[in-house]
């Protein structure tokens, strides 16, 4: 059994159709790279996993249950953990007050306040953000505030980690650092759906990849096959041509 | 070294810092020199105008408990408070006074979470539209209903003494207070916190959004509904006019503003300065009392965007940078615009 599997899964938006019958897997302990261009479909995935938007057709079971109905809390209670493309914090609450937020609602148990603060401050500690714990959330920089988001899906106890675009807009090092923090959840035994633009990163940390484009899936498999797939060369790199005639 | 920082943390959300005791100590003095109040002093009139503080003070923190921090702006607050008139109207007399002020409560929240279910799907302006017409149709309706079952506009109430009255109010406005701050300082505070920042990120971060909502809404309206109940004895006559008047709707608002909301003393503060400062200007200037009143508004709210506490804050701070404290005061922190 897999650990999320997606069915058919369709999104349309008036006349434009987001995410074309999807299907996807993703299993225990993976890190699964989602790549296409822009307006793929890739965040709309992530949408219809996370309950945002609801398929159309289309069914998503995670550990073998069928969560299609739920909505986007019990999907987070239930361990689907995810970060946004524009970081969603709230900029007035101190950032241990953030983060809490996941471990007081988002875990599925109920936690004394003790305990929330405790997972709260693990998190923090995690991505390097504890000095700052009681600065205010919208006081941070954009990379700390990205920090901050995967905090607080941490502090949720996930499953199931949804990364959108974790790394944009960071500089070198700090991509190796998130790349390496991505490494060590996966090793914490969290599996890893992440959408990603920077090829060497997804390239160099996903043990399988799923291309779309204008919201199909136009291939799927391990980073080595993706580069080697004419296809997806095609939608990256524009159609061959002969350049003699 | 990071285990005494948890404990430290954890003393400052378990509420028991020295600050907070001596609040809490100031806030039991102040409840127990109202509650002797009316022994010592049993002149009706101040009686009656405390009465007065403390119903819009109910009214204010009723509105600030889920208005404040989700930035949802509900002008509902007359309907519940009507609600309150006409349970009292209709069950006064028949039923104990107790009785009535706490059927009237549990009436309030089972409407106002019912018009919650309907319109806390709404967002920023058509929220508080919607709120503002519930007044008005609930207005209609019983204007109707009246015509058709009584065929009268209005209905004489039961009256109960001053003293009576006054008592009441004040165990309501301790319960609005002592309830609103256990909400505040609990996971409901920081969920609708939460919400009123993003909601999106907040229910992806697992907080039941919906039922969050209603439920804070909800509570808001008993004490708003329980304090129409006492104020409705302290009137002979009523009629739809008077018990939703949107009068009840704006001025909580408008005096939390006042006061300021980023803790419980700003609404209280606000109804206080505000229910006083109109009484003088109604004595002292009959005729530009209302010139005048909204001259004063429109300078409180374009200058002071933090309300009194705003000011006293500001005040605070600048005397602590001239003695070389630190700059930074505890009530910053909670310290929101008005929502809008």
């Amino acid at each position: 059994m897999h650990l999320l599997e997606g069915e058919k899964l369709t999104k349309q938006f008036g006349g434009l159709i987001a995410t074309n019958e999807v299907d996807f897997y993703v299993d225990k302990g993976e890190i699964l790279g989602l790549i296409g261009p822009n307006g793929a479909g890739k965040t709309t995935l992530f949408n219809l996993i996370s309950a945002a938007l609801k398929p159309k057709p289309g069914k998503i079971t995670f550990n073998g249950k069928d969560i299609t109905p739920l909505p986007a809390f019990k999907i987070c209670r239930m361990g689907i953990a995810r970060t946004f493309q524009t970081v969603k914090i709230f900029p007035h609450v101190p950032v241990v007050r953030n983060v809490m937020v996941g471990a007081l609602f988002g875990t599925g148990r109920h936690l004394s306040n003790a305990e929330a603060i405790k997972k709260a401050e693990e998190s923090l500690e995690f991505v390097d953000l504890l000095p700052m714990k009681d600065a205010l959330a919208g006081d941070l920089t954009l990379a700390q505030q990205k920090r901050l988001e995967l905090a607080r899906a941490l502090a949720s106890s996930p499953e199931l980690l949804l990364l959108d675009e974790l790394m944009a807009g960071l500089t070198a090092v700090e991509v190796s650092e998130a790349m390496g923090d991505v490494k060590q959840i996966r090793d914490s035994g969290v599996t890893v759906i992440m959408i990603e633009h920077l090829m060497q990163a997804i390239m160099n940390i996903s043990d399988r990849i799923i291309v779309l484009d204008y919201g199909k899936k136009i291939a799927e498999g391990t980073p080595a096959e993706i580069a080697a797939n004419p296809k997806v060369i095609e939608v990256y790199l524009g159609e061959e041509c002969d350049v003699a005639s | 070294m990071k285990n005494t920082s948890s404990a430290q943390t954890a003393r400052r959300f378990a509420g028991y810092s020295r600050n907070r005791l001596i609040s809490m100590g100031v806030m039991v003095v102040i409840f127990i020199i109202l509650a002797i109040l009316p022994v010592v002093a049993p002149d009706s009139y101040w009686v009656t105008r405390i009465s007065e503080y403390m119903r819009y003070g109910i009214l204010a923190i009723g509105w600030v408990l889920f208005s404040g921090p989700t930035g949802y702006m509900s002008l509902a607050t007359a309907a519940f408070y009507g609600l309150g008139f006409y349970m009292a109207a209709i069950l006064n007399g028949p039923l104990p006074f107790a009785v009535v002020v706490i059927l009237s409560g549990i009436v309030g929240f089972i409407v106002a979470a019912a018009i919650g279910a309907l319109t806390l799907r709404l967002r920023g302006v058509y929220f508080c539209i919607f709120t503002f017409a519930v007044v008005l149709l609930l207005n209609q309706v019983v204007l109707e209903v009246e015509r058709l079952t009584t065929g009268t506009r209005g209905r004489f109430v039961q009256q109960e003494s001053v003293h009576v009255a006054y008592w009441a109010i004040l165990i309501v406005f301790i319960l609005t207070v002592v309830v609103t701050m256990f909400i505040r300082r609990s996971r409901y505070g920081l969920a609708l916190q939460s919400i009123g920042e993003y909601e999106e990120a907040a229910a992806h971060s697992g907080i039941n959004v919906v039922r969050t909502k209603v439920v804070i809404f909800a509570t808001g309206a008993i004490f708003m509904a329980m304090a129409g109940a006492i104020m409705a004895t302290r009137r002979s006559y009523i009629d739809p006019g008077i018990a939703f008047s949107m009068e009840t709707s704006f001025l909580p608002v408008l005096m939390a503003m006042f006061g300021g909301m980023g803790n419980l003393v700003g609404p209280v503060l606000g109804a206080v300065g505000f229910t006083a400062l109109r009484d003088y200007l109604v004595t002292a200037y009959p005729d530009a009392f209302m010139l005048i009143f909204g001259v004063v508004l429109i300078i409180a709210i374009l200058f002071m965007p933090n309300g009194i506490l705003g000011v006293a804050q500001q005040l605070w701070r600048f005397i602590r940078r001239r003695t070389g404290g630190s700059p930074k005061t505890p009530l910053e922190k909670g310290g929101r615009r008005a929502p809008a």
